[in-house]
């Protein structure tokens, strides 16, 4: 983006460029939401917002855990099956006593924070291996999470033929469906429960990215972990816990997505770390390490699911809607790396 | 015989030797509390090396620490902090898009429970900050800051630790005069509280302005620690430099041509800047370009290579003005031959064959267009021979010969492109003394072929020995170009500080 603008104020100049790679992302969205809008007034209504946020919910919560491990320089392919094999885990485990297809016939009704504990284990303990890849053999984050993906997935599916012979588990308790199903009826207002879970642990990521030493310490390794290194932190421990702590998030979203939608296959999670490691980007979050806000990944989560949202209501095409997703991809990063570029 | 509770710090017997290189040996130095220790010496003299010893980034292979007359055992940087010894280092150490406070304190945030108390760390940041008259907003993320300003910021950094050794790595190379006094104010009211001060700096005046005394390093050994109101700058220089020239170096070329490389008012855009550079160089001439680590050597050979974006000026060859022409350098008859071997040179995990013909793949092609291996052969075999390459076979993976061999593949690959201009940076770098002379019998037999060669280069005896004449550079100037007759290695070291 080098514009010809000889003979204006340079400090008016530079402060109008950098502004622009601020906020180019957010301006072309807008625009492109605009535009929707205008095509198709009618999507303004509190019913289709609620629906929105209902469906963002699950996806800031990946994208909050998946953000820490971008911060560090990173990034997660994995993640979507994390969140997979939490939920399969607790459908598994959750389903009504009386339904006719349940796996676990016999076992008594468990209380309903068995499973989800039962899926947080299994996912911290993934995310332990996988911190480990990173920190002490020093894998490259990507193929390392590449092949976490495959061992998740392998690990989902066999639990998933195991027990269910590759049927789709359904039937759920009702308290599970309430929990991630269910909302507060505000006079005409339907609140989901679901969007306040995730205002809370927004709001927990919030405290723990700017109030704790870990979340500093995290903003250190990625943007410049030899400074770290000689000022005294353990950069292998920083990296430990935000593994863990994705790996705690993955499993939430897992827990919560699997209530939502009322039932679960070894597909469920697909493709989830692709939307997050996208809305991340739009918000701002630097793949390049050390830069990203909170604010940043509620945005670019938000913007991501407006536009999806829009687009399968206005009925477009599927691919149409790839290849705009793509490309609205594809800007941001470029927007993102122009203003890493070193100049010589 | 001074008493063991004199010193506040020792070092004694220090070696680290790199691959290839002995870095430093049984080098030893004292700091006694409330005293600045000037470390002098010229660019890869192992000053620096030294310090990363101290401050645990490097493991010595010998020698012994001892902070107040007990030894210590120092591995990481943490272990010296604890210890009582800060660093601010040459190349700053910082997080970019954090604040300063935040810079400052990593490591070891104050808090509240388990939150950071924010409102401690300011307080405390400000408390240090206004206790050296500083203009520094604890607030400021970093990377807006001027490069002063972050210097000043670390060196907050280095006091927040409360540390008795406090190392400063060359703190002044980007401040200004008015920075620097701000800078020794500090300094003397470190000493003042007792802390010992490692000063390292290529600067004399400012050694001579700051230090009570002065520790000499030249090529990893200890020369000399003197007090520095016993010496002057004459004597300075003289121990930094002083060496045998002997016979390590073939005899120069006498028959200088027309002038085929000329630079005018060569100025760069981006930092590090060059300003104003011009100079012509002669067929069968040898240029040497000195000046200090930073001084824009290695920028001003990318420049006239087209690698960096030139404000301003012009580069002919033979009278063309060869930056207007958009096209590769190469076709304009300049070669280059970059200073990070590794990094940006060869190939490592390719054979001797295809790093000799990476940059004239065009001249080893079948009339089809396909490559033909029978040429890239006669081609490879040619720069064999040419540059006495010792290799078992031209099948050889390039990382497995020496140094000097694979520079020689280096010298082969440019030469292939039978270039008129041949740009060296740091052709002998970390390469035995063998191979050095190799090298510079390869120069000196290019320039008798009638090319013109410039080369940048850090050691002045070989500045001296190989170049017919010398341009040093100065903080991205032209400080000065000298006949090497004429020329001395203190004469160097004064231009090179010219524009500091």
């Amino acid at each position: 983006m080098e514009l010809n603008m000889r003979g204006m104020n340079p400090e008016l100049v530079k402060n109008t460029k950098h502004w622009l790679m601020q906020y180019a992302i957010y301006l072309v969205l807008l625009a492109v939401i605009m535009t929707i809008v205008i095509l198709e007034p009618s999507i303004l209504s509190v019913r289709n917002a609620t629906f929105i946020l209902q469906q963002a919910a699950p996806k800031l919560i990946i994208a909050l855990g998946l953000a820490g491990l971008i911060l560090l320089g990173g990034t997660d392919l994995s993640a979507g099956r994390m969140v997979g094999i939490a939920g399969i885990i607790c459908a598994s485990l959750l389903q009504k006593p009386d339904y006719a297809l349940r796996i676990f016939s016999n076992m008594k009704p468990l209380p309903i924070i068995v499973p989800l504990l039962i899926a947080i284990a299994v996912c911290l303990l993934f995310a332990l291996v996988h911190s480990l890849l990173i920190s002490v053999l020093q894998i490259a984050p990507f193929i390392a999470s590449l092949g976490m993906q495959m061992i998740v997935y392998g690990a989902m599916s066999l639990y998933f033929d195991g027990v269910n012979n590759s049927s789709p588990i359904g039937g759920f308790d009702t308290r599970f469906t309430k929990i991630a199903q269910g909302a507060i009826q505000i006079g005409t207002f339907r609140l989901p429960w679901i969007v306040i879970y995730a205002v809370v642990i927004t709001i927990l990521f919030w405290v723990l990215w700017y109030r704790t030493t870990l979340g500093r310490n995290m903003y250190a390794v990625g943007g410049n972990k030899e400074a770290a290194v000689v000022s005294g932190v353990n950069t292998k421990r920083v990296i430990m816990y935000v593994y863990l702590i994705a790996g705690l998030a993955y499993a939430l979203a897992g827990f919560l997505d699997a209530g939502r939608t009322g039932s679960a296959t070894n597909a469920l999670g697909e493709g989830y770390e692709l939307d997050a490691i996208a809305s991340c980007v739009v918000g701002g979050v630097s793949l390049r390490g050390g830069v990203g806000k909170i604010s940043g990944v509620v945005i670019g989560v938000l913007i991501f699911q407006v536009l999806s949202y829009c687009l399968v209501y206005m009925d477009i095409n599927p691919y149409i809607q790839f290849i705009i997703k793509g490309l609205i991809i594809v800007f941001a990063i470029a927007v993102d790396t122009q203003k890493y570029i070193k100049k010589r | 015989m001074m008493n063991a509770g004199e010193y506040l710090l020792e070092m004694k017997n220090v070696s680290k030797r790199f691959p290839g290189v002995q870095a430093l040996k049984d080098v030893q130095v004292n700091v006694k509390p409330g005293e600045v220790l000037a470390l002098m010496g010229e660019n890869g003299a192992g000053k620096s090396t030294l310090m990363k010893c101290l401050f645990g980034i490097y493991k010595m292979d010998q020698g012994e620490i001892f902070m107040n007359g007990n030894p210590v055992v120092i591995d990481n940087p943490r272990q010296a902090l604890d210890i009582g010894i800060a660093m601010v280092q040459q190349e700053l150490e910082q997080v970019p898009h954090r604040n300063v406070m935040d810079n400052i304190w990593l490591g070891r945030y104050p808090r509240k429970g388990l939150l950071i108390d924010d409102k401690k760390m300011y307080k405390d940041t400000l408390q240090i900050i206004e206790l050296f008259n500083m203009n520094i907003d604890p607030r400021a993320q970093v990377n807006h800051l001027s490069v002063s300003t972050k210097q000043m910021a670390d060196i907050v950094k280095a006091v927040s630790y409360n540390a008795k050794i406090i190392v400063l790595d060359e703190p002044t190379s980007s401040l200004t005069e008015k920075e620097t006094v701000g800078l020794f104010k500090i300094i003397r009211q470190l000493k003042q509280e007792g802390c010992g001060i490692i000063y390292i700096s290529h600067k004399i005046e400012e050694v001579m302005n700051i230090s009570d005394r002065v520790t000499v390093l030249r090529d990893g050994l200890w020369v000399a620690t003197e007090n520095t109101k016993d010496i002057d700058s004459n004597q300075l220089i003289k121990l930094m430099v002083n060496r045998e020239l002997g016979n390590r170096f073939p005899p120069k070329n006498k028959v200088i041509g027309e002038t085929i490389l000329k630079v005018e008012n060569l100025s760069s855009v981006y930092s590090p800047r060059l300003q104003d550079i011009s100079f012509e160089v002669r067929a069968g001439e040898i240029l040497g370009i000195g000046g200090l680590v930073g001084a824009g050597r290695t920028e001003l050979l990318e420049c006239i290579f087209g690698l960096r974006t030139v404000a301003e000026g012009a580069v002919f060859v033979h009278g063309k003005d060869v930056l207007k022409s958009n096209r590769n350098a190469k076709y304009s008859g300049i070669a280059m031959v970059t200073e990070e071997r590794r990094e940006t040179g060869i190939f490592p995990m390719m054979d001797i064959r295809w790093n000799t013909v990476s940059s004239s793949m065009e001249k080893n092609r079948t009339k089809a267009g396909f490559i033909s291996l029978k040429k890239v052969e006669k081609n490879t075999q040619w720069a064999v021979d040419a540059m006495r390459i010792k290799t078992p076979t031209l099948k050889t993976l390039i990382s497995s010969l020496s140094g000097g061999n694979q520079q020689k593949v280096l010298l082969g690959r440019c030469l292939l492109n039978q270039p008129r201009i041949l740009l060296l940076d740091e052709p002998t770098r970390g390469i035995d003394v063998g191979a050095k002379y190799e090298i510079y019998q390869l120069m000196i037999a290019l320039a008798k072929e009638g090319k013109a060669v410039v080369f940048v280069s850090s050691e002045m005896p070989e500045l001296l020995g190989v170049a017919d004449r010398i341009l040093v550079m100065s903080n991205g100037r032209n400080a000065g170009i000298m006949d090497s007759q004429d020329c001395s290695q203190e004469k160097i070291m004064t231009l090179a500080a010219k524009y500091l």
